[in-house]
This record gives C-alpha cells, sequence and structure tokens, in this order.
C-alpha cells in the first residue's frame, strides 16, 4: 500500500480527468480536451517574474527558436519554400518584394529583412536571392548577430542547384539549433511589442486598458516595450505628446506624426477616410470616429509609462529598457512585420470583433474582452478578459492573467495564431519601384 | 451588483458602451461609471447592439460628444437620451 502511493506521488499529475474517451459517432458532439497547464513557473502579483529562452550570441534572449529561409526579393519565394519543404524545422517566409526599389524604401527593405533574421527569436538563416551582391548585404547585416547565416544567389546557378545547397546547409542549422537549450531570464531580458486590430468599443473599455496594466508593470520592472500605428493616434496626438519621457521626445512624436499626415494621408486622400479609419469592422463594432479609436488605442500604454524614444519603422531601440514609440502603419501585419524586425520577440494583440492576425517568427498573443467574440471565434484568443465587463475581474487582475499568459507564451507556449498557421510577413513599401 | 448593460468611462461623458447583447428598446438599462463607481440608469430608445454607444443626455445637433472626458465627434443630428449615437448621428471632427 505505502509501495503503491509512493509510486503514484512520483508519476506527473493528470492533465485530463481519468477515464478513457469514448469515440463519437457525430464529431460535433466530440468533447473538447483541454488539459490542465504543466508548467506552472509563472508569478503573477508576485513580483518580477522570469521565463525560459534563448540567449543568442549579442546576449539578446529571444522565444522561439526558428531556422528561417529568407528570400532577399520575390523571385526567389520558390526556392526559400522548397527549401523549407524539403528540411523540416525550417521555416520560408516568402514576401512579394526587393526589385528595383531605391532610397528611403529600399533601406526600409533591408532593414526589415535583417531585423528579421537578426530577431532573437530565430536562431539561423539562410538567405536567397536572384543575385549575389544585395544578398551579401542581407547575410552581413544578420552575421553581425554572431548567429549561423549563410547566402545563395540563383544567378548562373539555378534554382535546382541552390535549393540542393541551400537545403545542405539548412540541415546543418536545424541539427546545431535543435541542441539549444532553454535558460532563465528576467523580463529585463524581454521585448515586448503591442498593436490593437479590429478594435471595438469594448477595447478601449477592457483589452487596451488590460495591456495598458501589462506595460505599466513591465516598465517598473526594467522591459522594453513598444507601440506604433501613426494614423490611429488621430484625435489623441496632444495626449500622446505628452506621453514623451521629454518634451524633446514628445516633439519628436509630433513631428512623425504631423509628417505622416502631411506626406501619406494628405496626398493621397480621396474622400474623409471615414471609409477606411475606422475600419467598416470598427464601426460594425460600435466604434464612431477615429478620435474615439484613437483614445481607446491609447489606453495600450497605461497610465504611467512614458516613451522614451520615437522609431523609424523597424529601427531597433537604442535607449536601453523603456516604452518606445514606432511609426507604423495602423494595418496589422505591415505594424507587428515591423516591431519584429526592430527585435521585438513578443506581441500582445488586444482585438474586439477579432483580427486574427500572426507574425512568423514573433508570436502574437491574441486578447479580447468582447463576449461575442470569445464565443464566436474562441480559437483565435488566448486571453479572455470579458469578464472585467461583467465586474467579475478587476484591471489589476486581467493584467496579472495576461502577463502570466505571456510567461507561459514566452516558455514555450504555441499561441492561437501559431497553432492556425497564421504567418503574415508583410513587408512596408513606401512608393513604387523605379 | 449584478454584470451592468453598459459601462460609462468617465463622469460626465456624454455617451455609455452596451456591453450585453440584445438590447431592446425600451428596457431600462443600468450603466457603471467606471470612474466614481456608481451606478446610472437610463431608459433606452432604440435596440443597441453590443459596443454600441447610448446617449446618457439629450444632445443638440453640433454639440461635441464626449468620452474618455475627450473630444470624440460632433453630432449631426439631434440624439435623445437613451438614443443609439453612431455614425448615423455623430461625426469625426478630422481628416
Amino acid at each position: 500500500m505505502a509501495k503503491a502511493a509512493t509510486k503514484r506521488s512520483r508519476r506527473a499529475p493528470r492533465s485530463v480527468p481519468a477515464g478513457s474517451p469514448k469515440v463519437p459517432q457525430l464529431v460535433e458532439k466530440a468533447p473538447l480536451l483541454s488539459p490542465k497547464p504543466r508548467a506552472a513557473k509563472t508569478r503573477s502579483g508576485r513580483g518580477k517574474p522570469s521565463f525560459f529562452g534563448y540567449r543568442r550570441e549579442n546576449g539578446r534572449v529571444g522565444i522561439r527558436n526558428h531556422v528561417i529561409i529568407l528570400p532577399l526579393d520575390d523571385l526567389s519565394n520558390a526556392a526559400c519554400e522548397a527549401v523549407g519543404n524539403n528540411i523540416k524545422g525550417t521555416l520560408a517566409i516568402p514576401h512579394p518584394y526587393g526589385r528595383l526599389q531605391f532610397g528611403e524604401d529600399l533601406e526600409l527593405h533591408f532593414r526589415t529583412l535583417i531585423g528579421t533574421g537578426a530577431n532573437p527569436n530565430v536562431a539561423a538563416v539562410i538567405v536567397i536571392g536572384i543575385e549575389p551582391a544585395w544578398t551579401q548585404r542581407v547575410v552581413d547585416g544578420i552575421a553581425k548577430t554572431g548567429k549561423p547565416v549563410s547566402g545563395f544567389a540563383i544567378e548562373q546557378n539555378g534554382d535546382h542547384k541552390v535549393i540542393a545547397a541551400a537545403s545542405r546547409q539548412a540541415k546543418e542549422f536545424v541539427h546545431w539549433a535543435s541542441e539549444l537549450q532553454r535558460e532563465e531570464c528576467g523580463v529585463e531580458d524581454l521585448w515586448v511589442s503591442v498593436k490593437c486590430g479590429e478594435s471595438d468599443t469594448t477595447s478601449g473599455l477592457a483589452s487596451n486598458p488590460t495591456v495598458g496594466n501589462f506595460i505599466d508593470k513591465m516598465d517598473r520592472w526594467g522591459a522594453t516595450t513598444c507601440f506604433g500605428e501613426t494614423s490611429e493616434i488621430t484625435g489623441a496626438e496632444m495626449v500622446c505628446a505628452s506621453r514623451g519621457k521629454t518634451k524633446a521626445v514628445g516633439k519628436k512624436f509630433l513631428k512623425t506624426f504631423q509628417a505622416y499626415m502631411d506626406e501619406v494621408i494628405e496626398p493621397y486622400k480621396t474622400s474623409d477616410l471615414s471609409d477606411s479609419q475606422p475600419t467598416k469592422g470598427n464601426i460594425q463594432g460600435g466604434l464612431t470616429t477615429i478620435e474615439e479609436k484613437a483614445f481607446g488605442n491609447l489606453e495600450k500604454i497605461g497610465k504611467k509609462a512614458k516613451y522614451v524614444d520615437v522609431l523609424e519603422p523597424a529601427e531597433a531601440p537604442r535607449k536601453g529598457p523603456g516604452l518606445y514609440f514606432m511609426d507604423t502603419s495602423s494595418a496589422a501585419a505591415e505594424c507587428v512585420t515591423l516591431q519584429a524586425a526592430a527585435g521585438f520577440t513578443v506581441h500582445l494583440f488586444p482585438t474586439g470583433q477579432g483580427n486574427i492576425v500572426g507574425n512568423p517568427i514573433e508570436p502574437v498573443i491574441k486578447l479580447t474582452a468582447n463576449p461575442r467574440t470569445v464565443r464566436t471565434m474562441t480559437e483565435h484568443v488566448d486571453y479572455d478578459c470579458s469578464g472585467i465587463l461583467r465586474r467579475e475581474m478587476n484591471l489589476n487582475q486581467a493584467g496579472d492573467g495576461l502577463i502570466d499568459m505571456t510567461i507561459r507564451t514566452c516558455n514555450g507556449r504555441h499561441t492561437a495564431a501559431e497553432a492556425l498557421g497564421h504567418r503574415q510577413f508583410v513587408l512596408t513599401k513606401l512608393y513604387r519601384s523605379a | 451588483m449584478a454584470a451592468p448593460h453598459f459601462l460609462v468611462h468617465d463622469v460626465g461623458d456624454s455617451v455609455g458602451v452596451v456591453v450585453v447583447e440584445g438590447v431592446k428598446a425600451g428596457t431600462t438599462l443600468t450603466g457603471w461609471v467606471m470612474e466614481n463607481d456608481k451606478t446610472i440608469k437610463v431608459k433606452c430608445l432604440n435596440n443597441i447592439p453590443i459596443g454600441h454607444k447610448v446617449a446618457l443626455k439629450k444632445i443638440n445637433k453640433g454639440d461635441t460628444i464626449i468620452k474618455y472626458s475627450h473630444d470624440i465627434g460632433r453630432a449631426v443630428a439631434a440624439i435623445a437620451k437613451g438614443g443609439h449615437a453612431h455614425v448615423q448621428n455623430v461625426k469625426t471632427k478630422r481628416w
């Protein structure tokens, strides 16, 4: 008897109730098994949390361990996808650009590709381009991190030879990367980006303030965080300017905001933008004007945190820990792609009506406070904070719950977007190619 | 208190947000003002979908709509207390 008890106590606890589940005749009657999470290494409400991540050669810490196959240009997508198919454990990241770009637009293209390869969620990189010179530029940029990177060019070789050579190299990288171990890190090693999408009024009431509560706590603990969405601050720009850590950085924000209005919105608008901002989804969700949307949007940066700098699109933060504003479009995939390229490793995405965006290298945690979205789009929701609207939880509790979900994600839990295969890699293009 | 029908960000806001599904015209709604934790009641005049706004006082054409204690646009038609405030009667002051 005593022997049996000892034996039992050594076993891991059961994740699902005992008993063998019945195979149902009708699959829609199948019960959904949600095993209890095993790793309870989260410490919300009890001070600064830690997580298990991959420390890279340059000291940055990643929460995923991808070997990516990165095309320089649209022409190289097919070869990249072939390598991704040949070698399991790699991830091809196709995109539509990279030819005949010039000036600031070309600089942003390189910054985004190099930043994506350099992101600490990436262990090693294969770059494939149509010709060697620009391919080399991306390889050199990524190599500065010290991580393994190798480039291949298609001209004078052809797809077949490049796919064979790149596959051989990718296989070596997979063997190497799959032996890397996670280690315990503090949240001062965590870089978190935030952006909301398909917002509605519940975003401004609950899911965005939940992110804001998270940001205020993380800011105190020395994490590096980032918000963006230049056009979606319209109406609340003076309030946003007042959240700069210094007057100078607040001015820098207003300059960036005004430049976006003058250079992007004014020359290209054909109407008053009321059909795009707010979006049709926003309007269906009850948001009426851009001003209303903007004040809800700003709830994401909490009540106390002040941003330390204003970043160009895909620019890496250089002023140490703290909150940063990045000049981005408000389109979900474009914004997250730029933040990932700047080095952010985990993303918080509050939604109202149910935006389903994901990113290939930066896990996107989806939260919502809209009970209808929780009900109708449950497979997309990582964290349900609709209890705030029913007064079942307060913001402090909701923020702690989001910290728990973030730490679990950092430790390895796949997000809904990862499990569903959402890998929107969308480069920001500033103007037409030459 | 039971789960509220609508929430109001700040004291002085002219609109509240319906946070439950299926609100029908004629219902007396219970609202929670988050800033001061007070409870208020409004009889709603329209069917209002979840997430949409209910006017908390009589709003005249041209009046500024206040939410988050801030200016979020202007009324382009009069809205009665308890009426549905949205794109049919509220417009941005921007763009």
